[in-house]
């Protein structure tokens, strides 16, 4: 892609609240946050997490097992979200293929952004890394929402609600990192 | 070594009507003959992460016995598994590894470090303490029910051989009546 075709306008944005997003994390009845540490999420929500502010913490060692992870929980009824970075998304693309998308499971997936230019839509991201997600998304037919900043947070719990109501994976994107 | 249908019967004694029971590939197709039950979970999605889907039900289900009965290949798959079991510890898991050294389900093509690698060492270098190794039925038989009371995570290798040529339906596996069949197994009790 050419740099001229990346040249997106820089949008003004506010800022993003590790504690609001964990708010809706808790009033969504997620009962268990598998992870594999993600930098753009590691200090507001990955460490707050882990000192009990919320559900509790599974530690993977990666993120497909985090998919599968998710999708024995939902036949037990319990939330789970999967909090990892959007690389290993892209390492997981099998898994959620495979458990998410192919059997239809509501595998929740919060996913930070490496390298994500603040107030640049995700797509018209420099980086080849952030800018393929939402393609492949789209690709896989799966839904996916940006929280850039704290106007968007309120979109967590609908998310999250409609992949267990309708037994559909979503993807919670994450564009900056929040406090 | 030991056949891998007898094997099977050897841990199929000890399961009760409760259990949940994530057989992979090959012993998949041998364990639903042994063990028909819509509490088997058979629809693991992707090769290896049986164990995983098991951890998930063993955190969402703590009043049930989850069983992996793995396979090697599927093992060296997701390695990290076994880590990450030993880690969140759940009492109600008991991940068996069926060791034969090949990719059995995909041309019976060897495994890397066949006869080199060991299983039992990986787990108990991952921080499992509850890890056997059997190669002997009969002492596998006089074991199988006191390591099934035990307090999970348990880590067993079996080593075994396959029990000769299966007929592989998928959809026995895959089929969306597979995992419609579990879900209301599950949800009724």
């Amino acid at each position: 892609m050419s740099s001229s075709t990346n040249a997106a306008a820089s949008r003004s944005v506010a800022g993003l609240s590790g504690e609001s997003i964990i708010r809706q994390i808790n009033s969504s009845g997620i009962e268990f946050v598998v992870s594999v540490p993600d930098i753009t999420t590691s200090d507001g929500l990955l460490r707050p997490l882990a000192k009990g502010a919320g559900p509790r913490l599974i530690r993977i060692c990666k993120e497909d097992e985090g998919v599968a992870i998710c999708a024995g929980l939902a036949y037990t009824g319990k939330r789970g979200l999967l909090l990892i970075q959007q690389t290993g998304l892209l390492d997981s693309i099998n898994a959620v293929r495979g458990v998410a998308v192919e059997y239809s499971l509501p595998i929740c997936m919060m996913v930070g952004l490496l390298e994500k230019e603040v107030g640049i839509m995700p797509r018209e991201s420099k980086r080849y890394g952030v800018r393929i997600v939402e393609p492949i998304l789209d690709a896989m037919g799966i839904g996916y929402h940006n929280i850039e900043q704290e106007s968007d947070v309120v979109k967590i719990r609908p998310a999250i609600d409609a992949a267990f109501k309708d037994s559909k994976p979503t993807v919670i994107l994450i564009g900056q990192r929040p406090s | 070594m030991m056949d891998r249908k007898e094997c099977l019967k050897a841990i199929a004694r000890q399961v009760n009507d409760a259990d949940i029971v994530l057989p992979v590939y090959s012993t998949a197709f041998d364990w639903i003959d042994i063990r028909p039950s819509p509490l088997n979970y058979l629809s693991h999605g992707a090769m290896g992460l049986a164990s995983s889907h098991a951890l998930g039900l063993a955190l969402g289900r703590p009043d049930k016995r989850v069983i992996v009965l793995d396979g090697d290949g599927s093992l060296l798959m997701n390695l990290g598994t076994l880590v990450t079991l030993a880690e969140a510890a759940p009492k109600n898991l008991y991940h068996f590894v069926m060791e034969n050294g090949t990719y059995e389900a995909n041309g019976g093509h060897p495994i890397p470090g066949r006869g080199a690698v060991s299983f039992a060492g990986l787990a108990r270098s991952a921080g499992h303490k509850n890890v056997y190794e059997f190669a002997d039925l009969k002492v596998f038989e006089q074991q199988a029910g006191a390591i099934l009371a035990e307090t999970g995570p348990v880590f067993l290798c079996l080593k075994i051989v396959s029990s000769g040529e299966q007929e592989r339906d998928y959809s026995r596996l895959h089929g969306p009546h597979v995992r419609k069949a579990f879900r209301d197994a599950l949800g009724a009790g």
